[in-house]
């Protein structure tokens, strides 16, 4: 049933390219922009900046696959009323919510790879394979957060409201960690808040990855975990609001 | 399930699909609770709210729903039953409203369901997608499917099915077949214009039921329209035109679920 259900996803996403394009492209435009100019400089710890900005993006563009893919999804499906239909049939939810899952990942990981490729070729960022591998392996596990926040702005937010919603808090998030700008760059106040905030937290799974993370790992994975069950928490009460409004 | 809109269909639907929970009494399909994974298992839906993706084939989507069951029909089989089999490699999107419906009639059949819930399966269908529909669900039906079908065109009821439930805000009215039914409605309808208004007194007790009594008009539903008359003349109403036809199936049934109208003082 998974393997059929993950297929279905997968071929519904192929199918409307100008979503998968915009996840995969952007974090890529973004890199062209706030990271290109300064791939060849060097970090006080000795650290690469390419390979550091790299890092950052790419911690971006999973979280943004999670975000966008499961907050605008999950808000569509609920507006189009395909959960409802969905409700009546004996797939159990939890293989649903895995085939999802799966595809977002799969879709992470390509958007990851895209956006390697192009730092090594375009940037010239050289890094031993094992460092890039780590790096991909770090993020895809970790992005869990990520999709509970999904979650939570798809189960709160109607179809129309969940695309500006997901932006809203994803972006300003993103940019405050330090993803796009590196910390240091940032505002007083801004820095300042990053440390609480769960995107700063993963960027340094990725930064660890090139050896320039500043947080013990321990500490960025307590913070993701709690992240995760604050999300969900969010997700499932809305959901069951949803729940006895459209059902009794 | 026959009734008026608002009457309960969908609610009762939802209940026993454990769409819905009941705020007293429980619901037992297959002997389970209704959202036990082994009763949805057997069971068809084609609910009246219901959405999909516009991006898969026809053909596509069936094939995904099919293994939602243990022990499916070929997704050929589904499709072609459900009058689709020309736009089994049309997109969703691309179907028309009718042919949506048909795809959701598809979507209940093709896990091969032991009971099949359709909620309004006729709404936007056209005469030959109706007459299609009939056909399969006669088939079903003969193959020892249990068939719920909610409607509120007491034609349909009639047509399809052997046991009728009428129900109205919320309340069963009549749990019969439709012979029975047909014998409990009265058939007869009366139209009278009398010299004066009507008074409640005049048409009260009669073995009739008021569809409408206004100033010096009174329309009244009897399967007695002899022994109406005989009465009402014998209370000395003064009848100035008077028309007997045969009742009007739905009027008939519409007497069956409404109260009757209060006399005009």
């Amino acid at each position: 049933m998974l393997v059929v259900q993950a297929r279905s996803e997968m071929r519904m996403r192929w199918r409307i390219p100008a979503f998968s394009v915009t996840i995969v492209a952007l974090p890529v435009l973004f890199f062209t922009f706030f990271g290109l100019p300064y791939v060849k400089q060097t970090l006080p710890n000795g650290i690469n900046l390419g390979a550091y900005l790299i890092a950052s993006f790419a911690a971006y563009s999973v979280g943004s696959v999670m975000v966008f893919g499961f907050g605008i999804g999950v808000a569509t499906e609920r507006g189009l009323k395909v959960d409802v239909l969905m409700r009546a049939t004996p797939l159990p939810p939890l293989i649903a919510i895995a085939a999802k899952v799966v595809n977002a990942l799969a879709y992470a990981l390509l958007s990851l790879v895209v956006l390697i490729v192009y730092g090594v070729i375009v940037g010239g960022i050289r890094q031993d394979l094992l460092v890039w591998l780590d790096v991909i392996a770090r993020l895809l596990a970790g992005s869990v957060p990520f999709i509970a926040l999904g979650f939570a702005i798809g189960y709160t937010c109607g179809p129309n409201v969940a695309p500006a919603a997901a932006n809203l808090v994803y972006l300003p998030l993103s940019f405050a960690s330090g993803l796009f700008l590196p910390l240091s760059q940032l505002p007083g106040f801004v820095r300042a808040v990053a440390p609480y905030l769960p995107a700063y937290h993963y960027g340094q799974l990725a930064w660890s990855a090139v050896g320039a993370g500043t947080e013990p790992m321990a500490v960025s994975l307590a913070w993701l975990a709690a992240y995760t069950v604050a999300f969900l928490a969010i997700a499932f009460r809305a959901y069951r609001r949803e729940e006895s409004r459209k059902f009794g | 399930m026959l009734g008026p809109n608002g009457a309960g269909k969908t609610t009762s639907i939802s209940l026993m699909l454990g769409l819905r929970q009941p705020t007293a009494g429980q619901v037992r399909l297959f002997g389970l609770p209704p959202t036990d994974r082994r009763a949805r298992s057997r069971c068809g839906v084609m609910l009246q709210e219901s959405g999909t993706t516009s991006v898969l084939t026809v053909r596509e989507i069936v094939d995904v729903f099919r293994v939602y069951y243990p022990a499916p029909l070929p997704a050929e089989r589904a499709i072609a039953m459900a009058g689709l089999a020309e736009q089994a490699g049309m997109r969703i999107g691309a179907l028309s409203g009718g042919q949506r419906q048909r795809l959701y009639f598809a979507l209940a059949i093709c896990g091969d369901p032991d009971i099949l819930f359709l909620d309004e399966p006729t709404v936007g269908m056209d005469v030959e997608a109706r007459r299609g529909f009939v056909a399969s669900i006669q088939t079903l039906a003969a193959a020892g499917k249990t068939i719920v079908f909610t409607s509120h065109y007491l034609r349909e009821a009639e047509e399809l099915a052997r046991r009728i439930i009428v129900i109205d805000h919320g309340t069963v009215i009549a749990d019969a077949s439709p012979q029975e039914l047909k014998a409990r409605v009265p058939g007869k309808k009366i139209t009278l214009v009398a010299g004066r208004p009507f008074t409640g007194k005049d048409l009260e007790g009669l073995p009739a039921s008021v569809i409408s009594a206004t100033g010096e008009r009174a329309s009244l539903l009897s399967n007695e329209p002899a022994a109406v008359l005989r009465e009402l003349f014998r209370r000395g109403v003064d009848v100035a035109d008077l028309e007997v036809t045969g009742a009007d199936l739905e009027e008939a049934f519409l007497a069956l679920t409404r109260r009757a109208e209060p006399a005009a003082p």
